[in-house]
């Protein structure tokens, strides 16, 4: 599947300030380890040692949630829209 | 003087400048604002904060701006009151009200909009902007306005519409966005790496969430320089909760009060809970929600400070606990009629948990207990409309307004009865 992959600015230092970049991947697992093929570095900014997406990391297939789907698991569709943004407090 | 020092991750301690960023670079991290706490130590004395201002700018030497820069429209200070008739209804022996409804845009949210537009503005920032459940929305144009500032406030399209027309008079550009908070939230985050605006809670959170430990501060000031043995608090993102905490402890660091003891409780509503159900199954790790309740300032479902929060329930030998939609109605009927304070829902969900925890035993009848009514209840006025009496419709005569008291009270009464 290619998606899309909005990138944050705080890991804009790793994809020459790109903020969108394309990716390969079936699950949401195997874009991750895609985009850190193409821009070292970026499995280890966005996964914990465990292998999990790190507690202050949202992370939306279009729009939505992972942690509504089915996380890093998620089967991703042709051309879906994948969002890393960092978790921000308020109301 | 300024005593802010640096931006610390709380997760890996990485140090930051004090810049307009919220994350740390590496590990994503919250960014929180660093003290020089000797400084502030020596600066700082109980008679000389008694002798400041009557609002929150007492603790300017604690908050991470510039007061030259400050937006003063009268925020904090708000009063303590001491609650006996309610504190009998719930069944403790000495209870006290954080009384917030007061501020300038009615609701706790203005400490907060007070220190980050006064940052934003030290920073250079033309325009201000917010993700919003309603009432920093409200708080933030507000405060724009006062400052001749471009505001562009973001919520979500399912609020009161004493939250609406709260933000609306202010004059910002309002934008209401089809889904819940945590989608404006998630689309302003987005925004807040394409526009230059001072979101303040995203780019400009950490000075931001500062501004809510000025409860504490006002709290331990007010029951004379010592922290309760209990505190009940609403939560939606934790941010409040977490800081009314820090304010306690900092008071302490700084030679202020004794070391505080105070077990801090958190309230939820049930239809809404991700840090009340995450207590309960004993876990740091909440599961976000899709949230349904009346309780609409507090329905964030990925509440971004709920592991802190828990964390701080630990450490404290607190809890948490929820209310129904029909337990917040109750909350807020039985403040107003107890107190006298008429409260929004976030006010009745903290009166329900408060009754809950202390039924339960939670809460020991003998702790000197605060809880913190954070915003005022004609913004949520739908919440309870079918819930209060009807008034009695009458012409314009003495008999008629009689009959029509006897009817509703069952009996004969007043002047013409015992005539
Ligand atoms: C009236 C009221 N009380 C409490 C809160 C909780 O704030 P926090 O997100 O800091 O937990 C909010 C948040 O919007 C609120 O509007
Ligand atoms: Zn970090």
């Amino acid at each position: 599947m290619a998606v899309k992959v909005k990138i944050p600015t705080p890991l804009r230092s790793l994809t020459n300030n790109l903020d969108q970049v394309p990716a390969q991947g079936e699950t949401l697992r195997e874009v991750v380890l895609a985009l850190d093929g193409s821009y070292p570095g970026m499995r280890e900014r966005i996964l914990d040692d465990g292998g999990e997406i790190r507690r202050f990391v949202n992370v939306y297939v279009n729009g939505e949630d992972v942690r509504f789907l089915k996380g890093l698991a998620t089967v991703l569709g042709e051309g879906d829209e994948i969002s890393i943004v960092p978790a921000v407090a308020g109301g | 003087m300024a005593f802010e020092r640096a931006l610390r991750c709380r997760e890996c301690g990485r140090e930051y400048p004090l810049n307009p960023i919220y994350s740390c670079e590496f590990c994503f991290g919250p960014l929180e604002v660093a003290y020089d706490y000797d400084g502030i130590r020596q600066a700082v004395s109980r008679d000389a904060i008694a002798a400041g201002p009557s609002t929150l700018w007492r603790y300017a030497h604690f908050l991470p701006c510039d007061p030259q820069f400050k937006v003063d429209i009268g925020t904090g200070y708000t009063p303590l009151i001491r609650a006996d008739r309610l504190a009998k209804a719930v069944g403790l022996d000495t209870l006290w009200l954080k009384n917030d409804t007061v501020n300038p845009s009615w609701s706790f949210k203005d400490r907060v909009v007070s220190v980050a537009i006064a940052r934003a503005r030290e920073f250079g920032f033309e325009a201000m902007a917010c993700a919003s459940t309603g009432n920093l929305a409200n708080a933030v144009a507000a405060h724009s306005a006062a400052a001749g500032m471009d505001c562009y406030v973001f919520i979500p399209n399912d609020l009161e519409q004493g939250k609406v027309v709260g933000s609306a008079i202010y004059r910002p550009t309002l934008v209401m966005v089809e889904g819940s908070y945590d989608d404006v939230n998630r689309l302003c985050t987005e925004l807040s790496m394409e526009y230059p605006w001072a979101f303040v809670n995203i780019n400009v959170r950490p000075y931001y969430a500062e501004g809510s430990r000025t409860l504490g501060f006002e709290v331990a000031e007010q029951l004379g320089w010592r922290t309760p043995d209990h505190v009940v608090a609403p939560m939606a993102s934790g941010s409040l909760f977490t800081k009314i905490w820090k304010g306690f402890q900092e008071f302490h660091k700084v030679g202020l009060i004794d070391e505080p003891r105070t077990r801090m409780s958190g309230a939820q509503a049930a239809g809404c809970s991700p840090i009340a159900t995450a207590y309960e199954a004993g876990t740091l790790n909440f599961i976000p929600q899709k949230p349904r309740t009346i309780a609409r300032s507090l329905a964030i479902g990925n509440p971004a400070d709920g592991y802190y929060a828990l964390k701080q329930m630990q450490e404290t030998h607190g809890g948490a606990a929820m209310a129904t939609d029909e337990e917040i109605v109750e909350g807020i009927k039985l403040l107003a009629e107890t107190e006298g304070v008429f409260a929004e829902t976030a006010g009745g969900v903290t009166v329900a948990c408060l009754r809950k925890l202390v039924e339960s035993g939670f809460i020991r009848r003998d702790e000197e207990t605060v809880a913190f009514i954070t915003g005022a209840g004609l913004k949520t006025v739908e919440a309870v409309v079918d819930a209060v009496d009807q008034p009695l419709r009458v012409p314009a005569r003495t008999d008629e307004f009689a009959a029509a008291l006897s009817a509703r009270r069952g009996a004969p009464v007043g002047a013409s009865a015992g005539a």
